[in-house]
């Protein structure tokens, strides 16, 4: 089966449990379990070319101008994973069926674990360590969610959020780690990485590389110091714990350090960082979990302290540490599930996990108690059982290994490890299972059914079948070993013995044993000096670190956001002056290379206006009419100057936006207060000037420097101007941009238009909707109205103009490709010749003609424009190309057809609607408000018989 | 002519700049389209400054103004229009649900709210 559908069958399956919810729970487990069973089998299928030493091998290009490729590899050591992965998982499917209650919601849960379970196989079979990165980051989420499962307990929650946050902060450490090794080598793939093992170590970035990669395996593998998190994090429903925090996620690291030690282990940081921090690990977890009384905390404890024997074993950076420590992997995960899952059994039966009011359960729970006995034992390392192999494997590798230049240090440590696991292991099976039966147990404690009781029974079956016949094992055991030492190393040319002679391991492994049973006799006592001596909470100086944290975070944000968006304009504008200052004072400037052009009166006359209206408009804008005056001026001294400076274009488009701008502020301000009054002090408004003087300056300084000088690179522009005409067939350059050089760029931009009228649309009926409408039907003008709001003089005229400014719009739009116009400044005109007519003769009057809903009007608009550019997909060109050709019908002189005068009427018209739906959207609120509206044209009318009846009367 | 932009240029920023930081929405809004003003003219005159040349093809002339500045104004002109209209209409919005014109929060008026 091909890898992708491997990794994609979880996360599609992820679907199911969701939508099978409702048909019951024994559905919704099977959906789940036949899904995974699917992606096992498919993983199996691979197994012979995975045993003949081949690299499965699937590839996809996602982004690969990022080096993000989806690439995906199967190799002996990401088969051994998967195979954890996949095969574990469908033991705790069957297991979790059984454990969840019918108040969970088991849709839910194996939602989530399927996504987890899609994350994982993704980690181990991804060759592209961007890819690896996505799917490490998945397994931060979906592991959160699984913690928190059950969100109605704080302890979840709280767990939930600590698991995050220390692997998510070691993820994107690792990041950091994976960006700098893929720059090294140059390629984001595992399968080139590899290969480059000196390449890598020689460069000085190694050290930052490996401790960053390092920092995002050990949070996630719970190592010294990061080891915190794992037992809070057995707040989880105890499948979570069994299948994440025991078999398969916190092994991620571990797979991690696994998959990159070709490259980075060997080197002397390699060696001393991982080999300590996995040695502190395996001490402190076992000893902690000594004195822990919570089934589950024991086990979590015991996970760290095994982590930390694997990590010491692959920091060991030898091939037989390599060795060790993938078979110690294989053997931690079938001993240490069952025991999860018995742990789980116990809780479920007897309502509790506190060893304490435990003890006496082998007569009760006969089942449970072999399946644990053969379990924890093996953990202690009695031989006949698997764990026996590995410890011994790993107390000779210790022998060998010398840290610190203190050649007893690592086997005196890992002795004293080996001693206080066994103890745990030993306390374990006595103190829950041994002694006299109780009669205070919170539930009568029996075996449960199969469902439960099987899993962990089959795992405890291979304990003992390994222990017994370890040759079954070597093979694959060694195929992997085989694979993740790569061309870096030999495997071993040893083999798995349960008796290997009178070595030093058999005697380290004699005192463990021996010193764990005693020190487990010995328990009450060592208790009490445990609990008198001092030690550090972990989540209390977590919480406290996350508390500063947030406290400091929030000091900074709440100083410079604190909501008042004046404040943030002006900081946004100090920060950009000063960056802008930063640059020009660093940087250097090149001499000017064009000549100051002579200005004449005229544009003297018109600068000194333009200035004089934006001070006049800074010191009057109080009185907001006024302000509204000096605006226009300054806008039409700006089209004024766009004429002056060869852009007639621009100056047609500005002038009309100018008038419709107007319009618009006009009738905004018939609601608003017509005076600013006074609020800011002395103080403020000086500091503002100040502000805005040097924001003026800066723009002028840099507008000026580069006015003088020419682009650094020749501008594309030649290339519009010599194919304007010969492939556009227009004269007006501007306008050919628009409507086909970067007629994309139009369209686009017609659409938000578009989008902007419509949005004001929305909020002027969500307006009228709400209250806001009760205020407005009750407004009383602020302000006498006129007598005659609308005057027959300007009804008469307007409707006069009108045809004849549709004419020129008309004729602006046609001349608009080859003269200064087209479809933009069109259809501003077009619109101000049908607000004049609203202006003149009322809105009701106007809108009772209007045959054409504006929207309509927006949306012909785009659709002319899109249908155009599709157009051009019929004779297999791209997405608006144009095309023109000249025709000519006696007796008119010869013209010219072109698509993109197609375009531009799409322009056209999605103009005139969006100016006209914006306009009349601030009508209408206007209309709502103190306007009486009056069909007819006219207020005065003497040719209206009513009218003269009623002058008559009064 | 160069300096006259320029200092037009800077004239606009300052003055658009000082009206943003006001405290009512409708000098915000002039502000800002003295603003937009400021950044058109600086836009446009990125293709340089040339009189009585516009970029329409005849046949004896061979020199012409940069055109594609041009047409990126232009269409940035029709866009600022539809910005301001969105913004006038959240800022009337704003003032007819409240009776109240201020940009920022007032602190009474949320200290108000919060012991409510």
């Amino acid at each position: 089966m091909s890898l992708f559908i491997i990794v994609a069958l979880p996360f599609l399956g992820a679907l199911l449990p969701g939508l099978m919810n409702a048909a019951g729970r024994a559905a919704c487990a099977g959906v789940t379990f036949t899904v995974s069973l699917a992606a096992f089998v498919g993983l199996l299928t691979n197994l012979p070319q995975v045993l003949a030493g081949e690299t499965v091998t699937a590839r996809v290009d996602w982004l690969p101008e990022l080096g993000l490729n989806f690439t995906l590899m199967l190799d002996g050591l990401g088969f051994f994973f998967a195979f954890l992965i996949l095969g574990i998982g469908l033991l705790i499917i069957t297991y979790a069926r059984h454990y969840l209650s019918r108040d969970d919601n088991m849709g839910e849960f194996f939602t989530y674990l399927l996504l987890f379970q899609g994350a994982m196989v993704g980690i181990v079979l991804s060759d592209n360590i961007l890819l690896l990165l996505v799917f490490w980051e998945l397994t931060s989420l979906s592991s959160f969610l699984l913690i928190g499962y059950w969100k109605h307990l704080p302890e979840g929650r709280q767990g939930a959020r600590m698991a995050l946050t220390v692997t998510g902060l070691g993820g994107l450490a690792m990041i950091g780690g994976m960006l700098i090794i893929g720059q090294i080598v140059g390629s984001y793939d595992l399968s080139v990485i590899l290969q480059n093992r000196d390449l890598i170590q020689a460069d000085p970035m190694y050290l930052p590389a490996l401790i960053l990669i390092l920092l995002g395996c050990f949070t996630k593998s719970a190592q010294f110091p990061f080891h915190f998190w794992l037992p809070h994090a057995m707040a989880a429903p105890t499948p979570v714990s069994a299948y994440l925090h025991s078999a398969t996620m916190v092994k991620a690291g571990i797979f991690l350090m696994a998959r990159m030690w070709p490259v980075l282990s060997g080197t002397p940081e390699w060696f001393v960082i991982v080999t300590t921090a996995g040695l502190i690990t395996m001490v402190l977890g076992a000893v902690i979990a000594l004195f822990k009384h919570d089934l589950k905390a024991l086990l979590a404890f015991s996970t760290v302290s095994h982590l930390g024997l694997i990590t010491m074993l692959l920091g060991t950076g030898t091939a037989f540490g390599a060795f060790a420590a993938v078979f110690h992997i294989l053997n931690h995960a079938t001993f240490k599930a069952a025991l999860f899952m018995s742990a789980g059994i116990v809780d479920h039966e007897a309502h509790t996990r506190d060893i304490r009011r435990l003890g006496g359960l082998r007569g009760l729970m006969p089942v449970t108690f072999v399946i644990v006995t053969i379990a924890a034992f093996s953990m202690a390392g009695i031989p006949l059982l698997n764990g026996f192999l590995s410890k011994e494997m790993m107390l000779e590798e210790a022998t060998h290994t010398v840290l610190f230049s203190a050649p007893w240090l690592v086997p005196l440590l890992a002795t004293v490890g080996s001693l206080f696991s066994a103890a745990y292991c030993f306390r374990l099976v006595w103190h829950t299972f041994l002694g006299p039966v109780r009669d205070d147990y919170p539930s009568k404690p029996h075996d449960p059914n199969p469902g439960m009781w099987l899993p962990p029974a089959l795992l405890a079956v291979l304990v003992v079948v390994i222990g017994v016949a370890p040759f079954l094992a070597e093979p694959f055991v060694k195929m992997v070993t085989a694979s993740l030492l790569g061309v870096a190393a030999e495997v071993p040319d040893k083999h798995i013995k349960i008796w290997h002679g009178l070595v030093p391991a058999l005697y380290m492994s004699i005192v463990a044993v021996v010193g764990g049973f005693l020190l487990m006799l010995a328990f009450k006592p060592l208790l009490r000096i445990w609990d008198a001596a001092p030690r550090p909470e972990a989540k209390v100086i977590f919480e406290s670190i996350v508390e500063a944290a947030a406290s400091l975070a929030g000091a900074l944000i709440h100083r410079v956001h604190n909501g008042a968006f004046t404040r943030y304009a002006a900081i946004g504008i100090v920060v950009m002056v000063a960056a802008g200052y930063h640059a020009w004072s660093t940087g250097t400037v090149g001499p000017a290379t064009r000549d100051l052009q002579p200005a004449g009166p005229v544009s003297i006359a018109g600068w000194a206006m333009l200035v004089a209206a934006t001070g006049g408009l800074v010191a009057m804008h109080r009185n907001r009419f006024l302000a509204l005056i000096l605006i226009g001026i300054v806008g039409l001294m700006v089209s004024i100057g766009f004429v002056f400076l060869s852009a007639p274009d621009l100056a047609m488009t500005q002038f009309t936006v100018e008038v419709v701008t107007i319009i618009l502020l006009l009738l905004a301000l018939n609601f608003l207060p017509n005076r600013t009054p006074v609020e800011s002090t002395a103080l403020r408004r000086v500091r503002d000037a100040a502000v805005a003087v040097a924001g003026g300056l800066a723009t002028f300084g840099l507008a000026y420097h580069y006015l003088l000088r020419d682009a650094i690179a020749a501008p594309i522009s030649e290339f519009h101007l010599a194919n304007s005409y010969k492939g556009g067939g227009g004269t007006n350059v501007v306008n050919v941009i628009l409507v086909d050089f970067r007629g994309f760029d139009t369209y686009g931009e017609i659409i938000v238009l578009g989008i902007a009228a419509l949005l004001i649309y929305a909020l002027t009926e969500t307006l009228l909707d709400g209250p806001v409408r009760r205020r407005l039907l009750n407004r009383t003008p602020d302000q006498p109205r006129a007598g005659d709001m609308h005057p027959m003089m300007m009804v008469v005229v307007t409707r006069l103009i009108m045809p004849v400014v549709l004419m020129v719009g008309f004729y602006i739009f046609l001349r608009g490709h080859n003269e200064p116009g087209g479809g933009f400044i069109a259809g501003l005109i077009v619109s101000i010749a049908v607000v004049m007519q609203y202006m003149a003769s009322g809105f009701a009057w106007t809108s009772a003609r209007l045959r054409y809903p504006y929207h309509g009007v927006i949306g012909a608009g785009v659709l002319i424009a899109g249908l155009t550019g599709i157009g051009s997909w019929f004779v297999t060109k791209p997405f608006l190309t144009s095309d023109f050709t000249y025709v000519r019908i006696p007796p008119f002189h010869e013209f010219e057809l072109a698509t993109a005068a197609l375009f531009d009427l799409g322009v056209f018209l999605a103009v005139v609607g969006a100016v006209m739906l914006s306009l009349e959207s601030f009508s209408r609120l206007a209309r709502r408000a103190d306007t009486e509206d009056s069909e007819h044209p006219m207020d005065i009318d003497p040719s209206r018989e009513e009218a003269a009846a009623e002058t008559v009367s009064s | 002519m160069e300096l006259l932009v320029a200092s037009a240029i800077g004239v606009l920023t300052a003055g658009g700049i000082y009206l943003v930081l006001r405290l009512r929405t409708f000098p915000v809004i002039l502000g800002m389209s003295l603003l937009t003003y400021a950044v058109n003219v600086f836009l446009f005159g990125s293709g340089r400054l040339t009189i009585g040349a516009p970029p329409i093809l005849t046949d004896d002339v061979t020199n012409y103004t940069d055109p594609l500045p041009q047409a990126l104004v232009l269409t940035a002109i029709v866009i600022s229009f539809g910005m301001t209209a969105v913004v006038v209409m959240i800022g009337l919005g704003a003032f007819l649900g409240s009776d109240d014109d201020h940009v920022d929060d007032q602190p009474e008026a949320a200290k108000a709210e919060e012991e409510q």
